[in-house]
């Protein structure tokens, strides 16, 4: 029976063999694939209990981990939470967004550039601690901006970014409503999940970042890339005459569009600085038709639009200008209706190209990235994504902007012995809801600091106050003058 | 058989020292392990590290006491490995029974218990070696065990006795005891098997035609292999476990091959198993969702049934890596029944690759030394109980380790020695115990040394038992 027992046994060390090659497979071939998983929690709670690095805006910690007595080891804590949330974003067990999202690497110390860091601790035994992002963020202007937000009348929905012409850094980035990061990076998950699903299920979309996630037709503020476009083309500049009126009747149809205000703008010839002060709807209406769609879009699209430039910040909306609109359409456009929609970020970029000779910059949120000792391991450095018009046409732009805020619609957002450039806008929407007020600015109009966007989207306001820029105005001269003040 | 004679030429030696040299170093690894476990854990020695120790110590001493007085020439590595094995497990366990006090689970003294259950393990491991001086007087038993291992298997389908536990239905609860009949089954079930191939092997082998290049067996001698195949289908179907159905049905089949030394057998039995599998594919559920969950535990993970316990063990061994995250860092409790059928996975989360390498090591040791005994028995019976006890071993553990790390479909077995589970743990012991004996009959001084009856050894010694 020697024979067969053999065999037996060469079967056997077959079937070891097997499971040793299996094993080796799993749990060091396949090990770095099963840790991807998202639905690894091994792996998430992992991440969880480290002592996760901090966010730094100046010298304060927006976000870092305290010790927790439970299994988790450590709590995320924000300090301002509601002020600061569009921007850190949450970190739950189950998601992260925000920059706790795109910086997680580094704040849970997995990045590449704390190799040193995570050896020492490898050879010393110290627990690994995360690194720390140093945002963009100016403090005061930041501030300025919630404080504005906040003191809205009504249940107002607005968003707001301020950027710095030169470099693209997001000086400040708020949005309303918005929710508390405290509460869903909370270890209590049962309590977590309820919120998380009453923030979904809220109409009002907390969770959402209005100031780059939200596309709305920027009316008036479009008028900025429409005369861009039409001095761009060679054949106008500040002091040119364009037409006005009291209407604009679109190509190929009956209708006829009217100024906000029912008037003239001042004569059937204006100036197009006069046009801009007015925010004549006839003027730009005109020069969209008169330029096309084709030019209008490679000026919009200059300026950064049917793309997405922020790369530290998830949930980006695309901001639209279509390149198939008929003739009717790409008229509208020029007054920042039809379909052209627009994120308050892309409006910034708009206000912050025509502040830097035409230069758009990639904005950025996150400044540098530092070790858990605080020394700098990486720094943004500033882009140039495209070169949108030409310095003449910033100067000449700039002309008709400070004229705006001078003796035009957007004097609200004068500052003494400053010069601001800025437009305003109003978006209509269905005769039932309040229309869309925008503010773009920046300033000192000759050395441009700080450029800002402004959206409120809802708000109790009566319909005639919005135009004019009366709740958009005070907010972006407060963060104006935050930055410009030291 | 002519290498039967060249081995019994070999000197005969006993090798107790060495067994008792690896003996103290099984005692390190299940001592140390348990040490680890509350350094790991709790980071700090255990308080009744001295106490255990000394209890673990005390019964692998034991063990060892008895195996040099009744069996001295008993195989030397058998004990420590099972000793090594056994430890490990009671430290695995103890790891989990923290981890479950503190999510406040009621089940958490599983470590304890498991303790209790190795105890009774090692007092049967003695009594077998005590009472059974000659495991060749089991052959008279051959029928009686084999009805009793049916009746075992049985049990569990009968209402009133049989209690479903997990979705399985292999226990039965008798006086408040619950209790896994199978374990007992298969060691009885070995006996059987071997008694009666040992009488009727001949007739099995000389018999019937070839076809091709594979010799067929007769069609009448097919009767026990299609009553085996017929209880392995009804495990199969009615608890639905294609585990211990492949279990019983390939050690029967190993056994046949091994006794008729005709691959006839294998083949037959093989494309039985083979349509029987299918028929079940195609009929029951729960093989055909086994089977799915196998190929793609990653699209069931959420399911339910769903493949979350065989898909949270694979993140778990992932994210163990090769030298595992260190007792008390890694989230074994995230893998249901971690403590019984998964307790490899927390060994791969906690003790990394390497471990499961020592322990997949240690089985195939254990293995390699049953059929070693196999081959050096120097009586029928003995080589094939000795096979059939190493084949089941063999088997059972790649069932169950090849389930738990998504080799081959995951069914429900214990892993021997490491799992939570007094009927398995002690039935192992009195597997080792029957093991030794067999070796110590094969390794000793034949008393009688003829010429004339070595040329014929192998069917001299079933002449000996015959005539008991």
């Amino acid at each position: 029976m020697n024979k067969p027992i053999r065999v037996v046994s060469v079967f056997c060390l077959l079937l070891f063999l097997a499971l040793l090659v299996n094993a080796t497979y799993l749990m060091y071939v396949r090990s770095g694939d099963l840790s991807q998983d998202p639905r690894n929690r091994r792996v998430i709670t992992a991440a969880y209990s480290r002592e996760r690095g901090a966010i730094l805006v100046g010298k304060e910690a927006i976000a870092r981990s305290v010790p927790s007595d439970d299994q988790y080891k450590f709590q995320r804590t924000y300090s301002q939470p509601f002020k600061y949330a569009p921007i850190t974003g949450y970190f739950a067990f189950f998601s992260q967004t925000g920059v706790e999202r795109s910086q997680n690497s580094v704040l849970a110390g997995d990045d590449s550039r704390l190799f040193v860091t995570r050896l020492v601790d490898l050879l010393s035994n110290t627990d690994p601690k995360g690194g720390n992002v140093q945002l963009t963020v100016n403090a005061a202007a930041q501030d300025a901006a919630w404080e504005g937000l906040e003191n809205l009348p009504g249940d107002a929905q607005g968003a707001v970014v301020a950027l710095e012409p030169s470099t693209g850094r997001v000086l400040a980035m708020a949005s309303t409503p918005t929710f508390d990061p405290n509460n869903l990076a909370s270890h209590d998950f049962g309590a977590v999940a309820d919120l998380s699903k009453k923030l979904n299920a809220d109409e009002s979309q907390p969770l959402i970042n209005r100031a780059i996630g939200t596309t709305l037709p920027p009316g008036s503020t479009f008028k900025l890339v429409t005369a861009a476009a039409a001095i761009e083309s060679g054949n106008y500049d500040a002091d040119s005459m364009v037409p006005g009126g009291f209407g604009f009747k679109l190509p190929q149809s009956s209708t006829t569009i009217r100024n906000h205000d029912g008037g003239n703008c001042g004569g059937r010839r204006i100036t197009m600085t006069q046009a801009m002060q007015v925010s004549c709807n006839v003027t730009f209406l005109s020069l969209a038709n008169e330029l096309g769609n084709d030019a209008m879009a490679e000026q919009a699209e200059k300026f950064g639009f049917n793309a997405t430039s922020l790369e530290d910040l998830g949930g980006q909306a695309t901001s639209l200008y279509p390149r198939d609109m008929d003739a009717p359409q790409t008229a509208m456009s020029g007054i920042g209706q039809a379909s052209v929609t627009a994120t308050p970020l892309q409006m910034a970029m708009v206000a912050a190209a025509i502040a830097n000779d035409g230069d758009v910059m990639r904005p950025y949120v996150v400044d540098e990235v530092r070790a858990p000792n605080l020394s700098v391991l990486d720094k943004t450095d500033p882009q140039s994504i495209s070169k949108a018009i030409s310095s003449t046409t910033a100067e000449e732009l700039t002309k008709m902007l400070v004229a705006t805020v001078d003796t035009g619609t957007a004097t609200p957002a004068q500052i003494p012995g400053v010069e601001v450039a800025g437009k305003t806008g109003t978006a209509q929407s269905t005769a039932d809801r309040p229309p869309y007020a925008w503010f773009v600015s920046f300033a000192p109009a000759d050395d441009p600091k700080v450029a800002v966007a402004v959206l409120v989207q809802s708000s109790d306001t009566a319909r005639e106050e919005i135009a004019g820029g009366l709740l958009g105005g005070p907010i972006a001269k407060a963060i104006m003058e935050a930055v410009i003040a030291p | 058989m002519s290498q039967t004679g060249t081995l019994m030429g070999f000197v005969h030696r006993r090798r107790r020292g060495a067994e008792l040299f690896l003996l103290l170093l099984a005692l390190a690894v299940g001592i140390g392990a348990y040490a680890a476990v509350g350094l790991g854990v709790e980071g700090e020695v255990p308080a009744d590290l001295v106490g255990y120790g000394g209890w673990l110590t005390a019964l692998i001493v034991a063990a060892h006491v008895t195996v040099r007085l009744v069996a001295p020439y008993a195989d030397p590595v058998l004990l420590p490995l099972v000793a090594a094995l056994n430890g490990l497990g009671l430290a695995v366990l103890r790891r989990l029974d923290l981890t479950y006090e503190a999510n406040g689970l009621d089940q958490h003294t599983f470590a304890r218990q498991q303790l209790t259950w190795m105890t009774l393990g090692v007092v049967l491991f003695v009594a077998t070696l005590v009472f059974l001086r000659d495991h060749r007087s089991l052959q008279r038993l051959t029928y009686t065990s084999g009805l009793a291992g049916i009746v075992l298997l049985v049990l569990p389908f009968l209402p009133g006795i049989g209690v479903p536990i997990n979705g399985a239905n292999i226990w039965i609860r008798v006086a408040g005891f619950s209790f896994q009949p199978g374990e007992v089954a298969k060691v009885l079930l070995v006996i059987a098997f071997s008694g009666y191939l040992v009488l009727h092997r001949d007739a099995l082998a000389l018999a019937g035609r070839r076809v091709v290049f594979v010799d067929l067996p007769r069609g009448r001698d097919l009767g026990p292999i299609l009553a085996m195949f017929g209880v392995s289908m009804l495990i199969l179907v009615k608890q639905n476990d294609l585990g211990s159905s492949l279990l019983f049905f390939g050690l029967f089949l190993v056994m046949l091959y091994v006794a008729t030394e005709r691959p006839g057998w294998l083949v037959v039995g093989g494309l039985l198993f083979a349509a029987g599998a299918l028929a079940a594919y195609s009929f029951v559920g729960n093989v055909q969702n086994r089977f799915n969950f196998w190929l793609h535990p990653m699209d069931y993970y959420d399911a339910s049934p769903g493949s979350g316990q065989l898909v949270e063990a694979l993140f778990g061994m992932g994210w163990g890596g090769l030298i595992g995250r260190g007792f008390g860092n890694g989230f074994p409790e995230r893998v249901p029944f971690a403590y019984s059928d998964f307790i490899l996975s927390t060994v791969g989360e906690e003790l990394g690759l390497a471990a499961v390498m020592a322990i997949v090591l240690c089985y195939g040791l254990i293995v390699e030394r049953a059929l070693r005994i196999a081959l050096i028995s120097r009586d029928g019976f003995g080589k094939l109980m000795a096979v059939g006890l190493g084949a089941i071993f063999a088997l059972q553990v790649f069932v169950v380790i090849g389930g738990v790390t998504g080799l081959i479909p995951l069914t429900g077995l214990t892993t021997p020695f490491l799992s939570y589970g007094g009927s398995s743990l002690v039935a192992n012991w009195v597997v080792i115990a029957l093991l030794l004996r067999i070796s110590d009959q094969a390794r000793r001084p034949a008393p009688r040394l003829d010429p004339v009856d070595e040329s014929a050894a192998d069917s001299e010694s079933t002449q000996v038992v015959k005539l008991r």
